[in-house]
C-alpha cells in the first residue's frame, strides 16, 4: 500500500513538472527575425581595412597566408607605382582570396598581420548555393572606398553590426567585455599565464 | 419558406441520402479535428519541452496540417520486395476504415429534432468495441505483411497488448452499462443527467483511461511503434500516404476513445453546474478535448513501459481490479434495486 501511494505521489509530481514547463518562458530565439547579440570578439567573416586617407592597409606580405592553419588564404602581391599608390608601403595585394569553406575562423591571420589590415568581423550569415561563391576575393573583402575604413576588433562596438537586423540583448552570466578592455590578445594571454603561475 | 416547409422537404428525402450526407459531414469534421489535434499535440508537447513548436506555416503555425498533408501526398509509396503486396497495401485501409467506422454511432449532441450523429444505435457501445477491435487487424497484418523483422515484432506486441488490455477495458465499461441499464450511447448520456458516472465509477474511469491509452498504442504504452527500439514498429516499412493513413487511424482512435470516455463517464453533452446556456455540443467538444490534452500530457511525462511490466500490469492488476469494480457495482445495484 505504501508503495502504491508513493507511486501515485511520484506520478503527480511528474505531471506537475511537465505542466509547469508548459507555462514557462521559452528560451528559443526566432532566429531570422530576432538575433542574439554576441561577444565583440566573435570570429566571423573577414574584412580588409583601409587607412584614414583611403589607402589599403594590406601590403601584400603574405604573412596571413603563411599563418593560416587551413591554407585558406591566397595573396599575390604587386609593386606600387608612383602613379597608382594603392597602399602606403612598397607593395600591395594584387589578389587577395579567402576560401571561407576552408577557413576555421581561428583569427591567426588577424594576429599575423603587421598592419592590422585583415580582421574578422562578427558577420556570420554567409550561406549560399554554390561552393564557388564562398571564395571571397578583394571585391567582397575590402571595405568599399565610401564605407569608412573598417573597424579594428578592439574598437568594435559590442555585438552585431546594425545592418544585420534587429538584435535582442544577450542574457549572459559572464561579462563578455571583461578582459577585452586590455585590447591586445597578447596582454590577455600574459595575464592568463600569470594567473596560472600564481 | 418556413422551418415546417424545410422539415416537410426533409421527410421526402430518402433515408439513405440523409445518412450519406450526415456521414460525409461527420467525416469532414472529424478529419479536420484530426488535423488540428495533431497540431495541438505538437504545440502542447513543444511547450512542455520548452520549445515554441511549429510556428512557420501560417499564423501561429495554423496551416501546418495542410503542409504535412501535402508532404505525405508527394512522398514515394514504397513496397518492400519481401512484402506480401496485397495485404501490405490493404492493411492501412483496414486500420483507417475501422477508425472512421466508429464515428457512425457516436452521438455528439442532442436537440429537439433528435440525436446529432449519423446513427443512434441501441447497442452503440458494443458496435464501437466491435469495430475498433477489428482495427487491430490493420496493425497486425501490416507488421506481418511487411516481410521485415521490426514490423513483425511490432505486430506481435500489438496482438498481445490488444488482447490483454481489451479485456480490462470492456470490464471497466460494463460497470457503467449496469448503472445505466442500457447499451445505447444516448441512453447512457440521459442516465447521467443528475450524476456523471465518473463519481460512482471512479475506479472504472481510471482503468478505462489506462487501458484506452494502451489500446490506442500511445505513450507510455506505445510498444507497438516504439521508435527507440523498433524503428517505427508495425509501420517501419510504410511511407508516404500509406503511412499517413496509419497516422490518421491512430489519431482517430484517440478521438474515438476521448468521445467514449466523455459519453460514458463525463456526462456527454450534459452541462456541468447547470450551465445550460452553453450548447451541449460545446460541452462535448470541451470534455473530449480535455481527454486528448491528457493523452498529450501523458506522452510528455511518462517514459515507455518495459514489455513484461506492461503484461504484468495488464493481467495482474488491471484485469482483477476491473473485475472487482464490476462485481462491487453489480452487487450494489442488485441490493439497492
Amino acid at each position: 500500500m505504501q508503495s502504491v501511494i508513493g507511486g501515485v505521489v511520484a506520478l503527480a509530481k511528474g505531471f506537475a513538472t511537465t505542466l509547469q514547463f508548459a507555462f514557462q518562458k521559452k528560451p528559443t530565439v526566432s532566429y531570422p527575425n530576432v538575433k542574439i547579440q554576441h561577444a565583440p570578439r566573435f570570429h566571423g567573416l573577414h574584412e580588409l581595412r583601409r587607412y584614414d586617407d583611403g589607402k589599403e592597409r594590406c601590403i601584400g606580405c603574405e604573412l596571413c597566408s603563411i599563418a593560416c592553419p587551413a591554407n585558406a588564404i591566397t595573396v599575390i602581391g604587386a609593386e606600387n607605382t608612383p602613379e597608382d599608390r594603392r597602399s602606403p608601403g612598397e607593395r600591395f595585394a594584387a589578389r587577395y582570396e579567402i576560401d571561407e569553406l576552408r577557413c576555421i575562423f581561428c583569427g591567426l591571420c588577424e594576429e599575423a598581420c603587421p598592419t592590422d589590415a585583415i580582421v574578422l568581423t562578427p558577420r556570420f550569415e554567409m550561406a549560399d548555393y554554390r561552393r564557388s561563391s564562398f571564395i571571397y576575393s578583394k571585391d567582397r573583402l575590402l571595405v568599399p572606398q565610401d564605407a569608412g575604413k573598417g573597424t579594428a576588433p578592439d574598437e568594435r562596438p559590442n555585438g552585431i553590426p546594425s545592418d544585420l537586423g534587429s538584435v535582442i540583448e544577450q542574457k549572459s552570466t559572464v561579462d563578455i567585455m571583461a578582459g577585452y578592455g586590455a585590447t591586445h590578445r597578447g596582454e590577455i594571454l600574459k595575464t592568463e599565464r600569470k594567473g596560472l603561475a600564481g | 419558406m418556413t422551418v415546417a416547409h424545410v422539415l416537410d422537404l426533409l421527410n421526402t428525402v430518402p433515408w439513405w441520402l440523409v445518412v450519406t450526407v450526415k456521414a460525409v459531414i461527420v467525416l469532414v469534421i472529424v478529419q479536420t479535428v484530426f488535423a488540428y489535434s495533431m497540431l495541438f499535440e505538437r504545440k502542447i508537447m513543444a511547450w512542455m519541452q520548452l520549445r515554441p513548436g511549429p510556428n512557420r506555416v501560417g499564423p501561429w503555425g495554423l496551416m501546418q496540417p495542410a503542409a504535412d498533408a501535402a508532404k505525405m501526398l508527394f512522398k514515394e509509396d514504397l513496397t518492400p520486395k519481401t512484402a506480401d503486396p496485397i495485404i501490405y497495401k490493404l492493411a492501412p485501409f483496414i486500420s483507417l476504415i475501422c477508425a472512421m467506422g466508429a464515428f457512425a454511432v457516436i452521438p455528439f449532441s442532442e436537440s429537439s429534432a433528435g440525436i446529432w450523429g449519423v446513427a443512434d444505435v441501441n447497442a452503440g457501445i458494443l458496435v464501437i468495441f466491435a469495430i475498433t477491435s477489428i482495427g487491430v487487424y490493420g496493425i497486425s497484418l501490416a507488421g506481418w505483411a511487411s516481410g521485415s523483422k521490426f514490423p513483425l515484432l511490432g505486430a506481435v506486441r500489438s496482438t498481445a497488448q490488444m488482447i490483454s488490455y481489451e479485456l480490462a477495458m470492456t470490464m471497466s465499461v460494463i460497470g457503467v452499462l449496469i448503472l445505466a441499464g442500457t447499451t445505447s450511447l444516448s441512453g447512457i448520456v440521459h442516465a447521467q443527467a443528475k450524476v456523471w458516472y465518473i463519481i460512482p465509477q471512479i475506479f472504472g474511469f481510471a482503468i478505462y483511461i489506462i487501458t484506452a491509452v494502451a489500446e490506442t498504442n500511445r505513450a507510455p504504452f506505445d510498444l507497438v511503434e516504439a521508435e527507440t527500439e523498433l524503428v517505427g514498429g508495425f509501420h517501419t516499412e510504410y511511407s508516404g500516404l500509406r503511412f499517413g493513413l496509419f497516422f490518421i487511424a491512430e489519431y482517430l482512435n484517440m478521438i474515438t476513445v476521448a468521445c467514449i470516455a466523455t459519453l460514458l463517464f463525463l456526462g456527454g453533452w450534459n452541462a456541468p453546474f447547470g450551465l445550460t446556456i452553453v450548447p451541449g455540443l460545446i460541452w462535448f467538444v470541451l470534455k473530449a478535448g480535455l481527454f486528448i490534452f491528457m493523452y498529450i500530457w501523458l506522452r510528455t511525462t511518462l517514459p515507455r513501459l518495459r514489455y513484461d511490466r506492461l503484461m504484468n500490469f495488464g493481467w495482474k492488476f488491471l484485469l482483477p481490479a476491473a473485475t472487482l469494480n464490476l462485481m462491487v457495482t453489480a452487487a450494489i445495484v442488485a441490493v439497492l434495486g
